[in-house]
């Protein structure tokens, strides 16, 4: 018999630690996938949702029931991705390494024919996760939940914990230094 | 160069790939053998909460009465009416014992 997630939530509140397994290979996918976004090493997408998760079962008296439970745990996840990304603060990319030969080309399509260079292109994809690393923390999760997954200012205020105005500033800053990083990388290539 | 437009064109590549969902092979097993047994409930912690949130309940009492009563403190008159007049209530029964004595 299929329980509920409240009824897996409720046995593993109580100590049981194999209730939480459920859940946890129910949300794992999706875990994955936001870890994804922030962690290129696989190593490190596999700590970023252990970790999500151990803080989940953890934090379980937290979880009031008024929200599903997904909403509860992706908003841990992306609260622990951005941990990692100030963690790793340090080993943030400075210089922009040299472009592989396909995100060049890309690039060059992109300059004569701007309609002709197709963001469906691995290149593409290559290109702004090399931007994206070259990003501050706050700045990389704000141009990733506001213009890549496409969430409103209120949604993104839920998620972090900061206030409405605070993404409004730190989105309006993280488009700033977006458009700096692309300056720079076109500058390198073409000048 | 087209800024704008190399930032939107980035930023469609992104959402075009969404990144895989793909989980490895039995890694709820990792995760159960992390969690063991959950910690005991720190006692502790459960009694400093709400003592620290009463603190700052009863600081924040204070600094409104201690405002409360310096605003209305400034008016030394009213405070000298007050007090002649509460001495004038407890020794009228006095007054009058002492006139009647005479």
């Amino acid at each position: 018999m299929d329980r509920t997630d409240a009824e897996w939530i409720a046995a593993a509140r109580h100590g049981d630690a194999a209730s939480f397994e459920p859940l946890v290979k129910k949300y794992q996918g999706r875990v994955f996938a936001t870890a994804r976004r922030y962690a290129r090493r696989e190593s490190e997408v596999e700590d970023i949702v252990q970790e999500v998760f151990i803080k989940a079962f953890q934090k379980l008296d937290g979880f009031r029931g008024e929200a599903p439970f997904e909403h509860w745990l992706m908003r841990l996840a992306v609260r622990t991705c951005y941990d990692f990304l100030r963690g790793h603060q340090r080993h943030r990319e400075t210089a922009f390494t040299e472009l592989t030969e396909s995100e060049s080309d890309w690039l060059d399509r992109f300059v004569v024919e701007p309609d002709h260079a197709s963001e469906d292109a691995d290149a593409a994809r290559e290109l702004i996760e090399k931007v994206l690393s070259h990003l501050s923390p706050p700045a990389r999760l704000v141009i990733t939940l506001l213009e890549i997954e496409e969430k409103s200012v209120k949604e993104i205020a839920q998620i972090t914990g900061w206030s409405v105005p605070l993404v409004k500033v730190r989105a309006f800053r993280a488009r700033g230094e977006m458009k700096k990083i692309l300056t720079r990388m076109t500058k390198d290539k073409y000048l | 160069m087209k800024l704008n437009a190399l930032h939107a064109k980035l930023i469609a590549a992104a959402r075009k790939h969404p990144p895989s969902e793909q989980v490895p092979y039995a890694f709820e097993k990792r995760i159960l053998s992390h969690l063991g047994d959950r910690p005991a409930p720190d006692l502790w912690a459960m009694w400093c909460r709400p003592l620290w949130q009463a603190a700052f309940s009863c600081i924040a009492i204070t600094v409104v009465c201690g405002l409360w009563a310096y605003g209305s403190g400034s008016k030394p008159d009213a405070a000298d009416n007050f007090s002649q007049d509460f001495a004038a209530a407890v020794f009228a029964p006095m007054g009058e014992r002492i006139e009647d004595a005479w």
